[in-house]
């Protein structure tokens, strides 16, 4: 009798050539534009230009980190952009407004991007509502309830100087003990800590937690999935909150980061998060993806659009630039997937 | 001796259709029962009613001895019924190991259980354990299920249902899509199943499988079911003639 079943040809190099090189090429990509932009202005890797590359990153980096779950399980979430701008005015709402502690408005703005996310994920498990109708309802519900709440006008945080520190501070204040977090004498702001964080924790999530496993086993295979008894519905929306939570932190961020909340601001981030996402490796099919990946692909778009503003390209051409090398990027995937 | 299940009167309707009309089935421990019928016979629809996929229009199922209300595939897993489908329920994108385990993933608690973090390295030992009884060795065992082969997966899908206790075993084409080396090894998986007092009950059009390795075959024909034989005393011919619906003798020999 056989002993064992055949085996496929080259099969670790075939488990190679997936695994490995799809974050090399997001990685790779990286690489050559800092490599390229450093060659070409000795400005952009001075230690203001490279700090305000990592500030630009927070706020798409934590988007595309939720919403990294979301394409995972094969879905989409169109209302990230608008959930953060109404996680912002609802921030500004508790602190300015309401006069409420500035923890109450960081929770509170967490919160109501957790709520959206949920909303999201009943309307697409129970409801059966198709991922792209349901956050693209919510993109428009979030927007509209941001101008309701604003009446139209940003809300600034002048009567609380400590908000703008969660974001642009470099210390943090833990149980009254205040603890100063700089290096050789530079100013790491706070949004770039804050960033790697909700990387480790998604990571951590993604990786390590019956969550993370559902959501590739969702994007992987459904029916399968649902067969094996998993509940389904409940782990879809969890999918969902998760994302609505890092767009409500996201929220937080871009409001500390402003000192303000802009309710104009919002629609057409959702789309750099996704842009970020699928850069990182993420296959808009489902079933694949790293958080690394997203980091990555989040400071591809930021790298890129910091090198062409230093090298003076008109700003309507850094957004062409940027298309071009979304489609390049995914292009290239699609043939090394082919081999 | 009492049978694993017993399906009595069974009728499953879609609108108009009925795909499975009035059905009886029983299957006894350690009994391999290959279910042959043309497309369309109602093989899938009966064994879904099972697996609790499909609830039945009409008629009981009895599961080792006792009525059994079989409202969703979780519920029929709980039983120890496992079913294996044509189209493999499996995730391709994870691993051997995270597949065997899924939706009953084993977690390791921290902080007084508000962590919880998959023990990977648990559920990989006890596949590879599990793996060894079957005699199957993967190449690379973290590798994800789209990498592994046809049979290789088909072996993974037979040691999920046995990980957690089978009392019955329902394979819908198993050896489908398959190359005749790893076509060979999978009967021989039935086998071991056989060997393990676990009942079987195979759903394929390959003929020649079900003669290797079925103890009964049940033939049925545009929902009915038109013959119950012992595989020793009946022959290809005999059961083509049933499928094709040339013969029809079953109610009234019954009768």
């Amino acid at each position: 009798m056989e002993k064992s079943l055949p085996i496929p040809k080259n099969f670790s190099l075939s488990l190679l050539r997936s695994e490995t090189a799809r974050r090399l090429l997001a990685f790779g990509a990286l690489i050559i534009l800092i490599i390229a932009f450093s060659l070409l202005s000795e400005n952009f890797l001075r230690f203001n230009n490279v700090i305000g590359i990592f500030i630009a990153t927070a706020v798409n980096g934590v988007l595309a980190l939720g919403v990294t779950f979301v394409i995972i399980t094969g879905g989409i979430d169109l209302s990230i952009g608008t959930v953060m701008t109404f996680s912002a005015v609802m921030t500004g709402m508790f602190i300015a407004k309401w006069d409420m502690p500035i923890a109450v408005g960081v929770m509170g703005g967490i919160l109501t991007g957790t709520l959206a996310g949920f909303t999201n994920g009943v309307l697409i498990s129970w409801m059966r509502v198709p991922p792209f109708v349901a956050t693209l309802g919510m993109m428009y519900v979030a927007k509209g309830l941001s101008l309701i709440l604003s009446e139209l006008r940003p809300i600034y945080f002048y009567d609380t100087p400590l908000f703008r520190e969660i974001a642009m501070g470099n210390h943090f204040n833990i149980f009254g003990q205040s603890f100063d977090i700089t290096y050789r004498g530079y100013d790491i702001p706070n949004a770039i800590w804050i960033l790697f964080a909700a990387a480790i924790v998604g990571s951590f999530l993604l990786s390590k937690t019956i969550l993370g496993r559902y959501t590739f086993a969702l994007g992987s295979n459904a029916e399968a999935t649902r067969l094996s008894g998993v509940k389904v519905n409940i782990w879809k929306t969890a999918v969902y909150t998760v994302c609505g939570t890092f767009a409500g932190l996201g929220g937080v961020l871009m409001a500390s980061r402003l000192n303000s909340a802009q309710p104009a601001l919002g629609q057409g981030y959702e789309l750099d998060a996704i842009a970020a996402v699928v850069i990182g490796g993420t296959a808009l099919t489902g079933g694949e993806g790293t958080i690394l990946g997203t980091i990555i692909g989040a400071f591809v778009m930021s790298v890129l659009a910091n090198g062409l503003r230093i090298l003076s390209v008109p700003q309507e051409w850094q957004i062409v630039v940027t298309g071009a090398i979304l489609v390049v990027v995914v292009y290239i995937d699609i043939v090394r997937r082919r081999q | 001796m009492e049978p694993i299940l017993r399906v009595e009167n069974i009728t499953k309707r879609f609108g108009g259709l009925t795909a499975v009309n009035r059905v009886n089935l029983e299957v006894n421990p350690g009994e391999v029962v290959g279910l042959v019928g043309d497309n369309g016979a109602g093989k899938s629809t009966l064994i879904k009613m099972v697996s609790g996929v499909y609830h039945p229009s009409e008629g009981a199922i009895y599961f080792e001895g006792k009525p059994a209300v079989i409202n969703t595939p979780s519920q029929a897993r709980d039983m120890g019924i496992e079913t294996i489908y044509q189209d493999l329920a499996l995730a391709g994108n994870l691993t051997m190991s995270a597949n065997i385990f899924l939706g009953r993933e084993r977690k390791k608690k921290y902080l007084g259980g508000a962590v919880r973090i998959l023990d990977e390295k648990f559920m990989l030992q006890e596949a590879l354990k599990l793996l060894e009884t079957l005699d199957v060795h993967l190449p690379a065992p973290s590798a994800k299920i789209e990498k592994l082969s046809g049979g290789q997966r088909q072996a993974v899908a037979i040691a999920r249902a046995l990980y957690w206790n089978a009392r019955l075993m329902i394979m819908d084409e198993p050896t489908n899509n398959l190359g005749v080396i790893e076509q060979a090894k999978v009967l021989d998986l039935i086998r071991r199943l056989k060997e393990q007092h676990v009942p079987v009950i195979l759903i394929s059009h390959t003929m020649r499988d079900i003669f290797a390795v079925s103890d009964r075959i049940i033939v049925l024909h545009r929902g009915r079911k038109v013959a119950d034989k012992r595989t020793s005393e009946t022959s290809n011919e005999e059961l083509v003639q049933y499928i094709m619906g040339a013969r029809d003798d079953f109610e009234a020999a019954r009768a």
